[in-house]
């Protein structure tokens, strides 16, 4: 199943070596790995997809805090969470097709960016299904090229993810053990 | 205060309360070793950089204080490495401080420049690099907070040459805040609690005694743990010391080599108390079988050792020594005549076993040989070894009352530790008994330290145990390879000489009788001594707990038949 955990880290050099480094070096599967600033200019923030179990979303938050700039982690799936995908799709379409793919991008909120003679960029930002969706349906006219941000996730309101190991950086963890 | 980079360095490590250093100059570490000269602090010049590092583990280990090496860019960092992973794997607080080119020229394959901070990336706690001197006080506070807080480890500060050099205003940080560091202290009261029902319920509790009860100086608290709750303690081969080795619930080493008694009471166990250790498949066996009826309890700093190996029914995460002082009120004295008595009885099956059991046949035995070192040093001096066979006769054979005298590559089992870490445990405790026990393998890795020894005059005994093999090698393709031997006969130089070209006194040793006057005359003879005991070419370490078996399936050293006189005795095959 897939995991989606949010890391402050802090905003130095290297250290989004050190996280990617612990991932190779513990054999942690990641899906998608998003970095960016944050509100303070001091954290970034990474928002972490894997396809792992419960187990192992554990094991991954407590070798995190064994990085000395890795701030807070928590755990957001399953919990009330905005997460967000955001594309750039770049289709064939030739000026007889624009109408369609225009009109395909508009069922699912998103935009064309560009115009080209024999293609456009669409823009789609949602969750992750909705994105996918989008995809498929623009796959049989032909996709040149794409790129996807990753997912980026926010807990809604004033709730937290689930911190797993009680004592770990001084968090008291609400998480049950798995 | 305007000062050099350097200068700055040695300020910060003086306030840190550094008297030594073990290092190597170099080109792009130059500036600092020009500084040194105006601060009160002994430099050992080392000959290899991989001897600073491991001297700099057995002094942290010896004296419980933060250890620091030293050593130049590119080449001189690297050969520190084996050392840095040495000291991650045994959680051993170090400091290493390397040169590095000019902030301009990194990235640009100057001369002798490595990442270093790459490649320390996965084997230190933390490392750094420096590029600017006004962050030289800042990062120095830190490696040491970092270095001997929370789970301790080794972190590498990698200071270019233009930060030595360039000057700035000294500030020292009188305090550090780190946003993601706050190591655990105290675990929750509930899950106190929890472990204390468990605690209560268990009819054959053990005790698994690791490292963390001696880096966490808990020492006291598991004594009184253990004698009110009347549970065996099992150790692992770096908690050895943390429980007195003559004490009546103690169980000796558990593991791959540990005591018989000690794997089955494990296996047998209905509640394991895991004590600042990890699970290691040194001590586990096949995890699928490891101690199938045990509940199990685990006290650890780190909360990522916590289920990585062994799924625990109760977490205790924090300092072992708060945790044990939190535990201690909340559980209820027990007693487990039983089990104690079971475990008596599986004792006595394994003393018999025992090579201290069988009849004098004059041969050298490694064992007999550390049997003797004990008695004779009143089992009072530090020891460090080397790794292989000998280190785990020297784990089996000279039981241990206290801790931090026990100085031994665990994790990592990095042949070359001995000697150099003996030297380093030597300027912590200058005025205390310290041997180191090494193989003949292990000893010519490092062996170039002992003109290091010599010039320091470092009061150490070095015991070398010599079977013209690389014995745990030797035994493994006995057991597991139809004793096809590979590469493992070592043709050897001539130890005595080598130890009196260096200026080390030296006896070799070929008879048991020949033992405790040799170690007299160590002892009695100041400054480094070298004793070579040709040792049983094929002995092997008994029990044995092949890689990845069940931990209670042991190779067991035959029960001897009464010998006949004159006899050899009977070739050690496996047994049981």
């Amino acid at each position: 199943m897939s995991h989606t955990l949010i890391a402050l880290v802090e905003n130095k050099p290297g250290v989004l070596n050190r996280v990617a480094s612990l991932f190779r070096r513990r054999n942690f599967n990641i899906e998608s790995l998003n970095v960016g600033r944050t509100e303070r200019p001091e954290v970034s923030r990474m928002t972490i997809v894997m396809d792992a179990a419960a187990v192992e979303a554990r094991a991954v938050e407590a070798n995190l805090y064994k990085l000395v700039n890795v701030i807070d982690v928590q755990d957001v799936t399953g919990q009330a969470a905005v997460l967000r995908d955001l594309a750039l799709i770049k289709v064939r379409a030739r000026p007889e097709q624009r109408a369609e793919v225009a009109s395909l991008a508009g069922i699912f909120r998103g935009h064309i960016v560009d115009v080209a003679a024999d293609s456009v960029i669409v823009e789609i930002t949602g969750t992750e299904d909705k994105v996918e969706s989008l995809i498929e349906l623009l796959r049989p006219l032909g996709i040149l090229e794409m790129v996807r941000t990753g997912q980026v996730a926010m807990m809604r309101g004033s709730g937290s993810g689930v911190r797993y190991t009680p004592g770990a950086n001084g968090h008291n963890g609400n998480g049950v053990n798995p | 205060m305007i000062l050099t980079g350097a200068e700055i360095l040695w300020e910060c490590l003086t306030r840190e309360g550094v008297q030594v250093v073990f290092g190597y100059p170099g080109g792009a570490n130059m500036p600092i070793y020009d500084a040194m000269l105006s601060y009160p602090v002994h430099h050992v010049l080392v000959r290899h950089e991989q001897g600073a590092a491991h001297m700099a583990d057995g002094y942290a280990r010896a004296s419980g204080k933060v250890g620091v090496a030293m050593a130049t860019s590119g080449p001189g960092a690297t050969n520190l490495v084996t050392g840095i992973a040495t000291a991650m794997m045994d959680s051993s607080p170090i400091v290493c401080i390397t040169g590095q080119v000019h902030a301009h020229l990194i990235g640009g394959d100057a001369f002798q420049e490595t990442d270093v901070t790459g490649i320390t990336l996965p084997i230190t706690k933390h490392n750094y690099l420096v590029t600017r001197a006004d962050e030289i006080a800042q990062v120095v506070r830190e490696a040491f907070y970092i270095a001997r807080s929370g789970r301790p480890g080794p972190v590498l500060i990698d200071i270019c040459k233009n930060a030595q050099i360039e000057k700035t205003e000294f500030v020292y940080p009188e305090k550090i805040s780190l946003a993601g560091y706050h190591p655990p202290e105290h675990a929750p009261m509930t899950e106190l609690q929890k472990a204390a029902r468990l605690i209560a319920e268990a009819e054959r509790p053990v005790i698994l005694c690791g490292h963390g009860t001696i880096m966490s100086g808990a020492e006291e608290e598991l004594l009184h743990f253990a004698v009110k709750t009347n549970t065996p303690v099992a150790s692992t081969l770096l908690g050895l010391g943390a429980f007195p080795a003559s004490h009546p619930l103690s169980l000796g080493m558990m593991g791959m080599h540990g005591e018989a008694y000690c794997n089955l009471a494990i296996q047998n166990a209905d509640l394991l108390i895991a004590l600042g250790m990890r699970f290691d498949d040194r001590v586990t066996g096949n995890l699928r079988t490891y101690a199938p009826r045990a509940r199990k309890i685990h006290v650890e700093i780190d909360p990522s050792e916590v289920h990585k190996n062994v799924r625990v029914d109760v977490p205790l995460v924090g300092n072992l020594k708060s945790v044990l002082r939190d535990l201690i009120p909340v559980v209820d004295e027990q007693d487990h005549p039983a089990w104690l008595q079971q475990i008596a009885e599986w004792r006595a099956e394994s003393e018999q076993r025992d090579i201290l059991a069988w009849p004098d046949d004059g041969k050298l035995y490694v064992s007999h040989v550390v049997r003797d070192l004990w008695s004779i040093t009143g089992g009072g001096a530090i020891v460090t070894t080397d790794v292989g066979q000998h280190q785990m006769w020297a784990a089996q054979y000279y039981p241990l009352e206290r801790p931090n005298r026990w100085i031994t590559s665990g994790g990592s089992g990095t042949m070359g530790f001995g000697l150099p870490s003996a030297i380093g445990a030597w300027f912590a405790h200058p005025d205390q008994e310290i041997w180191t026990v090494v193989g003949d393998g292990g000893f010519q890795m490092t062996q170039a330290e002992l003109t290091t020894a010599v010039n320091e005059g470092a009061n150490i005994k070095i015991a070398l145990m010599n079977n013209n093999f690389l014995g745990m090698v030797r035994q493994w393709q006995e057991f597991f390879f139809e004793k096809r031997y590979s590469a493992v006969q070592m043709r050897n130089p001539d130890f005595v000489k080598i130890a009196e070209a260096h200026g080390v006194a030296a006896r070799r040793v070929l008879k048991p009788e020949e033992v405790a006057e040799a170690i007299a005359f160590a002892r009695a003879t100041p400054g480094p001594v070298l004793l070579e005991f040709r040792v049983e070419q094929e002995e092997a370490v008994y029990p044995m707990v092949p890689a990845g078996a069940d931990l209670d399936n042991m190779i067991r050293r035959p029960i001897r038949k009464k010998m006949a006189e004159g006899q050899p005795v009977a070739a050690p095959g496996a047994g049981d």
